[in-house]
C-alpha cells in the first residue's frame, strides 16, 4: 500500500511537469494552429540556464528570473521566425519548429555543455512523510507552484481583457480581427506565456531529475502526449492529461517494467488518437475522412 | 432508376430527413427543392453513403435491366439495394455526384482532373504502373484523347493544360460536371451546380444539364435557383423540415399551397 | 506536382553515378556516397507518402531501423540467407504497416503526424528494451551481405548495388506519378472527396502508399545494416525519423528529385560541418529553419522555371 502511494505521489509530481509542458502546447496550438515541437527545449532552457547562472555566482532569485526571461525571449524569437516565414503550411511549420528544437539543442551544447547537471533543491532536502510515503519538499513545491500557475492562467483567460481576447482569437480568428484584436500581439503573448510556463517547469524539475541539453526531447514529446490526452482544444485538458500520464508512467515503472516506462506516454497517445482524437473530454466525434 | 423509400436521418434529437420517399425515372431531371436547412444536402449525403441512414432504403436499377421503373414496387431481380454503400463503390454502378462546395484537385491540370473521372476504366495496378507497361501507355493515350473530346464538347479545350487551381469558379463548376460525365454514369446527383454563378453561366450549365438528361442519363438536382429548376425539371420533390411536402411536375408544384406557404417570406427568385 | 516527360534526366543521373567514383579519393567518400543513396531511396518512398499522398509520417526512421534489425537478426542468429531474410523482414513489416495503417490514416494533419511519431517511438523503445534479442542500446553486429554465395565485401560492389536500386526507384516513381494510380495519389492530396467521387477507395490507396513507403524504408534500412556491419537503436530513433522528413521537405515535397537532392545535401552537409565540431547541431538546425522560412517548397524550387502543372 505504501509502495502504491509512493508511486502515486511521484507520478503526480512528474505529472504536473507534463501538465505545464502540455499547457504550453495547447496555448500555442489554440491561437496559431501550430504544434511547437521545440516546446521541450523551452523546458530545458529554463533548467540549464539556471544551472549555469548559479555556477557563475548569480544569486538564486536572480538566476531564476533570468532563466525565465531568457526562455521567454526564445519563445518570442520563435514567434518572430514564424511571422517572417513565407508559408505556414502544416508540414513546413512542423519542420520549422523541429529545426528550432535542433538549433536550441545545438546552442545549449555549445553555450552550456553536454554534461548532466542538477540544481539544488529550492527548499532544502527535507521531506514530508505521508502515510508511509515520502514527499520531498521540492516535489511538494512542484505541485504547489504548478497548481498556482494553472489557477493564474485560468484567471487570466477568464477575467482579464487580454486573456479573453486570447480565447476569442483561438475560437475564431476572423471575428477576433473584426473586433479589433491585435492578432500579432496575441500570438506574441501566447508564445511568451508558453515559454515561461515551460521554463518554470524546467526549473522545478531540475532539482528532482538531472538536466542536460537533450532533456527537452522526451519531455516535449511526453508533454505533448499529455496535451493530446486532455484534448488539444481544451486549454486545461493538459493538466488532467499530464496527471494521468505521470501516474500511469509511475505505476508501469513500478509494477511492470522500468524499460518500457517511456513507452506509456506514446501508447496512451496512440490510444487517444485512435479512439478519442479530441481528447478524453471530447464527445466521440469521428473524424470523417 | 432510383427509388428512395422512407428514408430517415436523425442527428441527436433532430430529424434532418423524415420518412422521405420518392422515385427518379430514368432519363429525367428530378429536382429536390426546399428552404434552407430543409434536409436536401443530408439527403444527398445519405444517397451517396456519406451519412449512414437511420432507417429506410435506397434502391438502384441494375445495369442492363430493361425499363419499367415507373412502378413503385421493388422488383428484386431488377433493383439493387444501395443503402449505406460508399460513393466510391456506387461509381462503379453508374452513380456519381458533384459537390456544392467544389471538390477539384487544384494542383492538377483540368485535363488530369477529367482523367481522374475515367478512373474506373483505367488500370490501377501498382507494379504495372511502376514499369509503365504497354497497356497503361495505351490507356493513357486513349483516355487523354477522350478527355480532350469531352472538353471540346463544352468549348473548354483551351484550358486543358491549365492548373485547375488557377481557373475561374464558373469554369470549375463546369469541370466538375464534365468529370462526373467521364465516369460514364447512369445517374448523376448535382448538388447546387449553379450556386454563386451569374445568369449567363447559370443558363450555360442549365442547358448542359438538359442535354445530359436528353442523352439518357438520369439526374437528381438539388438547387435553390427556382427559375432554373422550374425551367428544366421533369419532376420536383419539395422538402421542408426533412419531410416531403409536395411532388409533381413544375406546374403542379408551383401551384401547390403547401409549397407556397413553405417559401412565403423567403426569396426564391433570383 | 510535375511530370518530367523525357528520359534525359535518367540518363543524366546515370552518367553522374557512373562518373562520380572516379573522383573518390578514399573509402570514406565512397561510404558517404553509398549512405546518401540509401537515404535517397528512403526519401523517394517517403516523398510519395508526404509529397504526393499528403500524409505526414514522423516515424519512418523506426521502420527503417526495425527492418534492419529483423534482417540482421534472421541472418545473424538464425542463419537465414540474406535474400530470404530480406524477404521475410519486408513481408513482416508490410503486414505490420498495413495493420496499423487502417486506424492511423483515418487521422489527418497534426494528428496523423503525432500517431506516426507515437508508433515510431514505441518501436525505438522496444528495440532498446529487448536487449536479449537486439543487443539493446549498444547495438548489434551485422553479418556480411551474401547473395547466393556472392559477397558484397567492397565499397564498389555496394556502390553499384545501391546505384542500381536508386535508378530503379526513380524510374518507378516517375512512371507511377504519371499513371492512373499516381493521379489518385495526387488527387488525395488535394481533395479526398473528389477522389472518392470518381470511384477510388481513398483509404485503400492511403494504406497502399503507406505500406509501400514503409517497405522501401525497411529495405534501405536493412541494406544499410549489412553495409555498415553494425546497427544500433539510434537508427530507429525520433531524431532519425526527423532527419528523413527534413531531407524530403528540404529537397522538395512532391517533387520527383526532391528526395534525392535533399538526401544527398543533408547527408553530405554534416561532413563539411565537422570542422565546426561543436557547432554542427546548431548550424544544422539553423539551416533547417532558414530553408523552411524562405524556401518552403524545397531546394528543387530554386531550379524551377515558371511552368504550369501537367503536360
Amino acid at each position: 500500500m505504501n509502495e502504491l502511494f509512493q508511486l502515486l505521489l511521484s507520478g503526480i509530481t512528474v505529472g504536473f511537469i507534463y501538465a505545464l509542458v502540455g499547457m504550453g502546447f495547447t496555448v500555442i496550438y489554440n491561437s496559431s494552429g501550430i504544434i511547437n515541437f521545440s516546446q521541450g527545449e523551452f523546458v530545458m532552457a529554463g533548467g540549464m540556464s539556471a544551472v549555469f547562472l548559479l555556477k557563475y555566482g548569480t544569486p538564486f532569485w536572480l538566476a531564476f528570473l533570468l532563466s525565465i526571461f531568457i526562455t521567454a525571449l526564445l519563445g518570442l524569437l520563435l514567434w518572430k521566425l514564424i511571422d517572417l516565414s513565407k508559408e505556414r503550411s502544416v508540414i513546413s511549420m512542423i519542420i520549422l519548429t523541429l529545426g528550432y528544437s535542433i538549433a536550441l539543442r545545438g546552442l545549449a551544447s555549445v553555450v552550456f555543455d553536454k554534461e548532466l547537471h542538477t540544481l539544488p533543491s529550492f527548499v532544502g532536502d527535507g521531506s514530508f512523510d505521508i502515510w508511509g510515503a515520502t514527499l520531498t519538499y521540492q516535489a511538494f513545491l512542484v505541485i504547489v507552484v504548478s497548481v498556482i500557475i494553472v489557477i493564474l492562467l485560468y484567471l487570466f483567460f477568464k477575467k482579464t481583457k487580454t486573456g479573453k481576447a486570447m480565447v476569442a482569437t483561438s475560437d475564431n480568428i476572423d471575428s477576433a480581427k473584426l473586433m479589433g484584436i491585435d492578432i500579432k500581439k496575441i500570438l506574441m503573448l501566447n508564445f511568451t506565456i508558453s515559454a515561461v510556463i515551460a521554463s518554470v517547469g524546467g526549473l522545478l524539475l531540475a532539482p528532482i531529475t538531472s538536466t542536460n541539453y537533450e532533456v527537452g526531447v522526451m519531455l516535449g514529446l511526453k508533454g505533448f502526449s499529455a496535451a493530446v490526452i486532455g484534448g488539444l482544444s481544451q486549454p486545461f485538458g493538459a493538466v488532467v492529461g499530464g496527471l494521468i500520464l505521470g501516474v500511469l508512467e509511475s505505476l508501469v515503472a513500478g509494477y511492470i517494467s522500468s524499460e518500457y516506462k517511456d513507452a506509456v506516454a506514446f501508447i496512451a497517445l496512440l490510444g487517444i488518437l485512435f479512439f478519442m482524437p479530441g481528447g478524453i473530454f471530447s464527445n466521440l466525434k469521428a473524424k470523417r475522412v | 432508376m432510383l427509388v428512395v423509400r422512407e428514408l430517415t436521418k436523425v442527428f441527436g434529437g433532430v430529424r434532418a430527413v423524415d420518412d422521405l420517399s420518392f422515385n427518379v425515372k430514368s432519363g429525367t431531371i428530378h429536382s429536390i427543392i426546399g428552404p434552407n436547412g430543409a434536409g436536401k444536402t443530408t439527403l444527398i449525403n445519405m444517397i451517396t453513403g456519406i451519412y449512414k441512414v437511420t432507417s429506410g432504403e435506397i434502391y438502384l436499377k441494375k445495369e442492363g435491366v430493361s425499363s419499367g421503373d415507373d412502378i413503385e414496387e421493388i422488383v428484386h431481380g431488377k433493383r439493387e439495394n444501395i443503402t449505406n454503400k460508399p460513393i466510391h463503390s456506387l461509381v462503379h454502378k453508374g452513380v456519381c455526384r458533384t459537390f456544392q462546395h467544389l471538390e477539384i484537385c487544384s494542383s492538377m491540370s483540368a485535363l488530369e482532373n477529367i482523367l481522374l473521372g475515367f478512373h474506373r476504366f483505367l488500370n490501377k495496378n501498382f507494379f504495372l504502373s511502376c514499369i509503365n507497361s504497354k497497356k497503361i501507355k495505351e490507356d493513357e493515350k486513349r483516355y487523354k484523347d477522350e478527355a480532350l473530346e469531352l472538353l471540346k464538347l463544352f468549348g473548354l479545350e483551351g484550358i486543358a493544360d491549365k492548373e485547375a487551381g488557377s481557373l475561374p469558379y464558373g469554369v470549375l463548376k463546369k469541370l466538375e460536371i464534365i468529370r462526373a460525365l467521364a465516369t460514364k454514369p447512369r445517374l448523376i446527383l448535382l448538388d447546387e451546380p449553379v450556386a454563386g454563378l451569374n445568369p449567363k453561366e447559370t443558363a450555360e450549365i442549365s442547358s448542359i444539364i438538359r442535354e445530359v438528361a436528353d442523352s439518357g442519363i438520369s439526374i437528381i438536382l438539388v438547387e435553390h435557383d427556382m427559375k432554373m429548376v422550374m425551367q428544366i425539371s421533369d419532376e420536383i420533390t419539395v422538402v421542408n423540415f426533412g419531410k416531403k411536402i409536395a411532388s409533381g411536375t413544375p406546374k403542379e408544384v408551383a401551384n401547390n399551397e403547401e409549397v407556397i406557404k413553405a417559401y412565403l417570406g423567403t426569396k426564391h427568385e433570383r | 506536382m510535375e511530370k518530367i516527360k523525357n528520359i534525359k534526366d535518367i540518363l543524366f543521373l546515370t552518367a553522374i553515378l557512373l562518373i562520380l567514383p572516379l573522383f573518390f579519393k578514399n573509402d570514406f567518400q565512397y561510404e558517404i556516397a553509398i549512405l546518401s543513396i540509401l537515404n535517397a531511396i528512403i526519401c523517394i518512398g517517403l516523398n510519395l507518402l508526404i509529397g504526393y499522398a499528403g500524409q505526414i509520417s514522423l516515424g519512418h526512421g523506426a521502420f527503417a531501423g526495425l527492418g534492419a534489425y529483423i534482417s540482421a537478426i534472421l541472418v545473424g542468429n538464425y542463419g537465414v540467407s540474406a535474400p530470404l531474410a530480406l524477404l521475410i523482414s519486408l513481408t513482416f513489416i508490410a503486414i505490420f504497416a498495413f495493420v496499423i495503417s487502417k486506424p492511423i490514416l483515418k487521422l489527418e494533419g497534426h494528428y496523423l503526424a503525432m500517431a506516426t511519431l507515437g508508433v515510431g517511438v514505441i518501436i525505438y523503445i522496444a528495440l532498446n528494451a529487448e536487449s536479449e534479442i537486439t543487443g539493446g542500446p549498444d547495438g548489434m553486429g551485422v553479418e556480411i551481405f551474401k547473395v547466393f554465395g556472392y559477397e558484397f565485401d567492397t565499397n564498389i560492389k555496394w556502390y553499384v548495388l545501391v546505384s542500381v536500386l536508386l535508378l530503379i526507384s526513380i524510374i518507378a516513381i516517375k512512371n507511377l506519378i504519371n499513371s492512373p494510380f499516381g493521379r489518385v495519389l495526387r488527387g488525395i492530396h488535394d481533395s479526398t472527396s473528389a477522389v472518392s467521387s470518381v470511384g477510388a477507395d481513398v483509404s485503400r490507396y492511403k494504406s497502399y502508399v503507406f505500406v509501400i513507403s514503409v517497405v522501401i524504408a525497411a529495405l534501405a534500412g536493412s541494406l544499410y545494416g549489412f553495409f555498415s556491419g553494425f546497427i544500433s537503436p539510434s537508427e530507429a530513433s525520433f531524431n532519425r525519423s526527423i532527419e528523413l522528413v527534413v531531407m524530403v521537405v528540404f529537397g522538395g515535397i512532391g517533387r520527383i528529385y526532391g528526395g534525392l537532392i535533399g538526401a544527398v545535401i543533408l547527408t553530405i552537409l554534416p561532413q563539411f560541418l565537422t570542422s565546426f565540431e561543436d557547432y554542427q547541431t546548431l548550424i544544422y538546425g539553423v539551416i533547417i529553419i532558414f530553408v523552411m522560412m524562405f524556401m518552403p517548397k524545397g531546394v528543387v524550387s530554386l531550379f524551377d522555371r515558371r511552368s504550369s502543372a501537367g503536360s
